[in-house]
């Protein structure tokens, strides 16, 4: 469903990304891994068609993304790592705004926020304004806004910062669901139990090059555990990044 | 350009607009408390009347002369003459309760009778002034020259200070070293003066007394407004600049909402989505077009309900103006946007930016007080050309005519300002 074809983007003499290729079936969750500045939000960006890569290409469904009103881009979610809503809004006008971005109007865009709106169990605070919701409320929402026009594939760039276990493990029970629905997830996080729980498979991204590309066995592997033992996954990324600090 | 994100972006930027109060309230109801003030000040309170310039005059003299000076200024209708010493006359300056304290010194008529013929010297008048009303001194001068001159030349033709003093004259002129010509045409005037003194009722008009020299002229005054009996309201003025302020001020904090916006990751979600940049900034342009809009017709329809402000002048001029202003000014606003860096840092700079701009458009003060390069500067302010064209439109009565170059201005600076705004705006979000 996604592939990513020797992604590279600099910013001056600074090399952010480089040669990045993975690719992201439907039904399937990636996890995006790396410490502070590796290149995953840049990666993201480029996928969503925020930066443009000097080198490399995007397919989304075998089609390159490339103008910013690329139809291909419809087939695209992103849930950023910030809340990107209005609080003065409502949960619903948010959702009706973000909508018509995507050209969505009258019954079907009523339909895609309510559909959305189940999903993250927020149905009953449609008509409450976003600043009276939690800090977990709004990462609902934040995900909701992402999938209002039932895109085929959805980037969630570290969607659970900040939230409370409660929230965090909706979080989880919504995108196991897009799982099921077939949707392709590109998911980025700090968090290594996340990834253990629902990536598919992982890939480890360092100084903006891939490090590694497997499921969480193979890296256990790849990360020379041995026999008996079974490696946390953070313990595999500290093996494959190093242990000093990147601040 | 794809009409349902635009509409969106539109219906929006304007819900967030009026679920601000504090926007709406330094959109609406500040300029209008604002303009109301400066309107009231510069109408006065009796638009066929002068405003009074307050002069304190202390009369060491108490000659003929100086209390012809100090009667005559006192019925002055430009002056609010008051009397009183040296040291109070000071201190009503220093204070700034008074713009002018003139000091008639002792000597002073019988000095200005002789120096009236040019045989004597000058007497010294004092004026103490304050340096920070240099305009209302330069008035106060003018006024005091014409009453002075009509009361030396009328003592001089007809008083009895003035009968001693040719007396006193002749015999010190013919004993001068002047020229024997010059001589000779000085002491002849002066012994018709004389005999003109001798005659009954010398000088002495029947009804109104000693004349001397008067202004041989009258002033008919003219205010050129729209009309013939319409007088001048300086509430349009006002309004219009304090509108133009206020809207600079409305469009200036829109454009730094989207630095807001991007801060808060809103123009990755934006971006992500299939919309072209012309309609992202399009739908910003349009939204901040009719706040702007908004702000300016509900400050005019204030003015026209309650001071009797009205487009005497051309109504679709005075809308074209209206139109053309509230997109410059939204341009102005995406300009704002694409030059930001932070929204702290660019809402000083932007600050700034829109009271110069504003100064510099004669919104505060007319622009004629101005220097003359100053006011040749001022046309590459757009602010200049909203302000006149909405007092063209409004008291000065002119036709739709005098909308066609304010309006093609306007719109000049829009399209300068959204160009710059397309190409400097930073489209890529890492």
């Amino acid at each position: 469903m996604l592939n990513v074809n020797g992604l590279r983007k600099t910013f001056g003499t600074l090399v952010a990304v480089d040669d990045v290729t993975f690719a992201v079936a439907p039904g399937e969750l990636l996890g995006l891994l790396g410490p502070n500045g590796a290149g995953k939000t840049t990666t993201v960006s480029m996928i969503a068609g925020l930066l443009r890569p000097d080198r490399g290409d995007v397919l989304v469904g075998g089609s390159r993304l490339e103008r910013d009103t690329d139809p291909v881009k419809r087939r695209i979610g992103l849930v950023p790592q910030d809340l990107a809503l209005y609080d003065e809004l409502t949960a619903r006008d948010n959702l009706r705004f973000f909508g018509a971005l995507y050209d969505l109007a009258g019954s079907a865009l009523d339909k895609a926020i309510a559909t959305a709106l189940e999903l993250v169990e927020l149905g009953d605070r449609a008509r409450d304004k976003v600043k009276t919701f939690s800090g977990g409320m709004k990462r609902r929402l934040n995900l909701a806004a992402g999938l209002l026009h039932d895109p085929d594939i959805l980037l969630l760039d570290e969607p659970t910062v900040g939230v409370d276990p409660q929230s965090r493990n909706a979080i989880f029970d919504n995108l196991e669901t897009l799982k099921r629905r077939g949707k392709a997830l590109l998911y980025t996080t700090h968090y290594m139990e996340e990834a253990e729980r629902l990536a598919d498979r992982i890939v480890v991204i360092d100084h903006g090059r891939v490090i590694a590309n497997d499921s969480l066995s193979g890296l256990q592997a790849l990360a020379g555990v041995g026999a008996g033992e079974r490696a946390t996954l953070e313990s595999v990324f500290l093996t494959l990044t190093g242990r000093s600090l990147r601040d | 350009m794809a009409t349902t994100p635009l509409l969106a972006m539109v219906r929006k930027d304007l819900q967030l607009f009026f679920s601000d109060r504090r926007a709406v309230i330094m959109s609406f109801a500040v300029p209008i408390a604002i303009a109301s003030f400066f309107g009231s000040i510069f109408s006065g309170t009796n638009r066929n009347e002068p405003a009074r310039i307050s002069v304190a005059i202390v009369d060491q003299d108490d000659s003929p002369i100086s209390r012809l000076v100090l009667g005559g200024a006192e019925a002055d209708k430009n002056l609010r003459v008051s009397t009183s010493t040296v040291d109070e006359a000071r201190d009503l300056v220093k204070r700034g309760k008074i713009s002018v304290g003139v000091v008639i010194p002792k000597g002073f008529g019988e000095r200005a009778g002789q120096a009236f013929f040019g045989n004597g010297e000058k007497p010294p008048l004092d004026v103490l002034y304050d340096p920070s009303r240099n305009i209302e001194v330069a008035m106060v001068r003018g006024i005091m020259t014409e009453h002075i001159m009509q009361a030396v030349s009328r003592e001089m033709f007809g008083g009895e200070q003035g009968r001693v003093l040719v007396q006193k004259a002749l015999p010190e002129i013919e004993a001068s070293k002047m020229p024997d010509d010059q001589k000779k045409a000085l002491v002849d005037m002066l012994k018709s003066v004389n005999s003109f003194y001798s005659r009954p009722g010398a000088g002495a008009d029947a009804n109104r007394g000693p004349r001397g020299i008067t202004m041989p002229y009258t002033v008919n005054e003219q205010a050129v407004t729209s009309g013939e009996n319409v007088a001048y309201n300086g509430y349009a003025h006002s309004f219009a600049g304090m509108g133009i302020q206020f809207l600079l001020f409305a469009a200036a904090n829109l454009g730094i909402e989207i630095l807001l916006e991007r801060q808060r990751g809103l123009w990755r979600r934006l971006r992500s989505a299939p919309v072209s940049r012309i309609t992202l900034l399009g739908g910003k342009m349009a939204s901040m077009t009719i706040v702007c809009l908004m702000t300016l017709l509900v400050s005019f329809t204030f003015a026209i309900v309650v001071f009797g402000v009205r487009v005497q002048g051309s109504l679709l001029g005075f809308l074209g103006i209206s139109l053309a202003c509230s997109i410059m000014a939204a341009s102005f606003g995406l300009l704002i946007a694409a030059l930001g860096k932070t929204p702290a840092a660019t809402r000083g700079v932007t600050t700034l930016a829109v009271l110069m701009m504003v100064m510099l458009g004669g919104a505060w003060v007319p622009t004629f007080v101005f220097p003359q390069w100053l006011q040749q500067l001022t046309i590459i302010v757009p602010a200049r050309w909203a302000v006149d064209g909405l007092d063209a439109m409004t008291w000065r009565g002119i036709g739709v005519s005098g909308a066609v170059v304010p309006v093609a201005v306007l719109l000049g600076f829009a399209l300068l300002f959204w160009g710059i705004a397309m190409s400097r705006f930073r489209w890529e979000e890492a």
